[in-house]
């Protein structure tokens, strides 16, 4: 498949762009920092995003959705990073729409996914525990309680965890395998506590102790949840990588467009050899980046169980380009890239938080090297 | 069956049926590749086999129109011919310059006589080519070139010399820039074509930190050379000789691409071993191997992108100079990493086991990589100035 973008994926790009230039820029989440809103989003936009459809990019057409791939729901993430709208998409648009429409029942489908498509819901998936992504360790305990089950554990940077109405927490069966459970964040035994994050990110720490969960909260089969899990946390790890890029773009432009216009030793400071080098290794590192988180889409659309490799080596890549952009957005700016006003640190703040999310360069590095048996 | 399809299955038929299996096997350094021309010695009868077999074909520049010894190949079949040679492992038959460079440039540059008397050979490997840019006192700055060209009616009479030709002491012919005017420096140079046995020309071999000397200077004593092969105008060549480089700059970060090659990953394994849990025991190595394997992954793809984008119209031409600044880079480091894997074994630089210094002396080689072709700084020039618009680059 050519690695350039259809004329219709162009145009989604086109369209959500200017949706978010206009509906909500940078200014947008500075203000519901600053306001320090309860919620941290906009639900108002979280509506417009069904309007256009973005929120139903990954429901199957029989739920109302679009039923489009991973390219398109992260040509919606790539504008995200670009703008850092702060939006459950990423929680319930993908990860949670993707476990859903893979494991879901029929009952458990045709409740959920509508909502999802119609923005009328926050889902949260809730995997991590310690505060490095380790899904292979998890230690929450789904244990058999009469027809039913009962969750015991603690979770921690869940995404949209302060505000969801369901959470699909990943834990694991006496067998000692993974299994996932739809839980009500409001039923006894759940402690949610909202954590304020660096970049204002939305998120949670949950804790369940001896949470009564009903037989029809299973989603997918007891003890048999790590393939479906596993294409979830890899197709959520390459539509960050997307917003990763998308974020790497913007900082980059408006640091190209500083070099071209702050004047010092009478010149353009882009006159500078120095620093044109270092820009056009950016540039050459964001290109290469795209490239290989396009080739990840289109494996992951193809077939995200031969899609791994590439899913981690674009995450990697991605959390290094974005993290190179950010490093040298702030230094080419000087001084005003260290002020709170200027939209560069919120960049930076919103990169460190992406690349911890579902597996920093390290973890994948290491996955890397263990595909390729080494 | 679409006609690509049945394209592709005759052609892996073909393949299958002619190409010997001593070409199935990774080319292992430049000695070891068929350069063709007139005193090559062909290392077995199968390489000499399968250059002329694929020669007849047009299959050693598939894409170059037939009239010039090309396969005619629309861009879709080459490259199913491209991906069915990588299924089974198919070396390429011919290796060059012309292909690579002067093909190209008189492609697009050449009149019809030219084309025809120089693309055949080319094709069928009968003439090597070596590229006479570089002087002593003209690297980077190559239009500061002074080999001088007399005009006569007919003819040019050439003097002064050239560096770092490669293979000029194996190639019967050299493209060549020189001095045809000195009231302008970009507009004073003219881009021709000669054969090396030409009375006056002599070659000097230039030993190389890996203790061969593929490049030589060379010498041009009064060389006679007939004015019809001078491509293009007359101190017109800049453009030809630029054009070229792109060419060049775009083959030179094709090594980035290790194509069929073990990845090193596997042969690090081979050499330093696995621990119980399958890593390498070398942890250190074993992550800068991994992130070098994501970075070689992005590379392959961010070519096969630049392709696509080409063909969709939305190319730009200096993104030959990324491509080759990172290709070089890439093989720098591909090579660094390799020298560290092999460990003491990779220091020896005779002897059967290490087959005469291989990966001593292929590390030692890829440290030109970002000087050949114009030199990583260069590209990196060309980057800001051209594709980033910065000033004064
Ligand atoms: C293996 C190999 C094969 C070659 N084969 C051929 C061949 O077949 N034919 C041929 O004609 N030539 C050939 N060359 C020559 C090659 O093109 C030149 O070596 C190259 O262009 C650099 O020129 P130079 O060696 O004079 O270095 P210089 O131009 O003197 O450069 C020295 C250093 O200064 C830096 N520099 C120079 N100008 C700038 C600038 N503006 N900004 C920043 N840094 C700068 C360079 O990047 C380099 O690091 C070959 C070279 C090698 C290594």
């Amino acid at each position: 498949m050519a690695l350039v973008l259809n004329e219709e994926q162009g145009m989604l790009r086109d369209s959500v762009k200017a949706f978010l230039s206009e509906r909500a820029p940078v200014a947008h989440l500075r203000k519901l920092r600053d306001s320090r809103d309860p919620v941290g989003f906009d639900r108002k936009l979280w509506l417009q995003f069904a309007e256009q459809g973005y929120s139903a990019v990954l429901v199957p057409e029989a739920h109302g959705g679009l039923a489009l791939g991973a390219v398109e729901a992260s040509i919606i993430a790539e504008a995200l990073g670009r703008t850092l709208t702060p939006t459950p998409f990423l929680s319930t648009a993908v990860l949670a729409a993707r476990a859903i429409a893979r494991a879901g029942s029929a009952t458990q489908q045709a409740e959920l996914l509508p909502a999802i498509a119609a923005a009328e819901t926050v889902i949260a998936l809730a995997v991590d525990e310690t505060s490095k992504h380790r899904p292979g360790a998890i230690a929450a305990k789904a244990t058999r309680d009469g027809s039913g089950w009962r969750l015991d554990g603690a979770k921690t940077f869940v995404l949209d965890g302060h505000v969801a109405e369901r959470c699909i927490v990943a834990a694991r069966t006496a067998e000692g395998g993974l299994t996932l459970l739809l839980v009500d964040p409001r039923a006894a035994g759940v402690q949610i506590e909202r954590t304020l994050m660096v970049d204002a990110h939305n998120a949670a720490r949950l804790r369940f102790d001896g949470v009564r969960i009903g037989a029809d909260a299973l989603l997918g089969e007891a003890g048999a949840a790590g393939a479906v899990l596993d294409e979830v946390l890899d197709l959520g790890r390459v539509v960050v990588a997307a917003q990763l890029l998308g974020l790497a773009d913007a900082v980059f432009e408006l640091t190209l467009a500083y070099l071209k216009e702050r004047r010092q030793f009478e010149r353009a400071i882009g006159e500078f050899q120095a620093l044109q080098h270092r820009a056009a290794k950016l540039y050459i590192d964001i290109e290469l980046t795209r490239a290989l988180v396009l080739g990840a889409l289109q494996a992951m659309d193809a077939d995200p169980a031969k899609a791994g490799l590439i899913v981690a080596q674009a995450k990697a890549h991605a959390c290094t380009t974005a993290n190179r952009a950010v490093q040298e957005g702030v230094q080419m700016h000087g001084g005003v890239g260290m002020t709170d006003e200027f939209d560069i640190g919120l960049y930076m703040k919103r990169a460190r938080t992406l690349q911890e999310l579902l597996g920093d360069a390290g973890f994948h590095a290491d996955r890397v090297a263990a595909m390729g048996g080494y | 069956m679409s006609d690509l399809e049945s394209f592709r299955r005759d052609t892996r038929a073909w393949l299958e049926t002619n190409c010997p299996p001593e070409m199935r096997r990774p080319v292992t350094s430049e000695s070891d590749a068929c350069w063709g021309g007139r005193h090559f010695k062909f290392q077995s009868e199968a390489q000499r086999r399968w250059m002329q077999v694929m020669g007849e074909r047009g299959w050693t520049v598939p894409a170059w129109p037939k009239i010039y010894g090309g396969g005619g190949l629309s861009k879709e079949e080459a490259a199913v011919l491209a991906a069915e040679m990588r299924a089974l492992g198919c070396r390429p038959p011919l290796v060059s310059f012309g292909i690579w460079m002067l093909g190209p440039a008189l492609l697009a540059h050449g009149t019809e006589e030219q084309k025809l008397e120089h693309l055949p050979k080319i094709a069928r490997g009968e003439i090597r080519w070596c590229q006479g840019y570089s002087e002593p006192n003209a690297g980077s700055d190559l239009a500061s070139l002074a080999t001088k060209a007399e005009v006569h009616d007919d003819h040019l009479i050439i003097n002064g010399q050239k560096i770092w030709t490669s293979y000029a002491d194996e190639a019967d012919w050299i493209f060549c820039l020189v001095r045809t005017s000195t009231a302008k420096k970009h507009t004073g140079i003219s881009f021709v074509l000669f054969d090396m046995e030409s009375p006056g020309v002599s070659t000097r071999p230039i030993v190389l930190i890996s203790g061969k000397s593929p490049f030589c200077e060379t010498f041009f004593d009064n060389v006679k050379v007939p004015r019809r092969n001078v491509v293009g105008e007359l101190n017109a060549g800049w453009t030809i000789a630029k054009y070229l480089l792109t060419h060049e700059r775009e083959m030179i970060g094709g090594i980035g691409d290790r194509g069929a090659v073990k990845p090193l990953g596997q042969f690090a394994a081979d050499t330093v071993g696995l621990d119980e849990q399958g890593r390498l025991r070398e942890t250190t190595l074993r992550v800068q191997i991994a992130r070098f394997e994501i970075d070689e992954a992005a590379f392959r793809l961010l070519m096969q992108a630049t392709g696509d984008r080409a063909h969709h119209g939305m190319g730009n031409p200096a993104i030959s100079s990324a491509l080759k600044f990172y290709g070089a880079e890439l093989n720098k480091r591909r090579w660094e990493l390799m020298a560290s894997a092999a460990g003491a074994d990779g220091l020896e630089w005779e002897g059967e086991r290490s087959h005469d210094g291989t990966v001593a002396r292929t590390w030692l080689r890829t440290k030109g990589n970002s000087i050949e072709g114009g030199t990583s700084e260069i590209q990196l020039n060309v980057v800001a100035k051209r594709i980033l618009g910065l000033p004064g680059a």
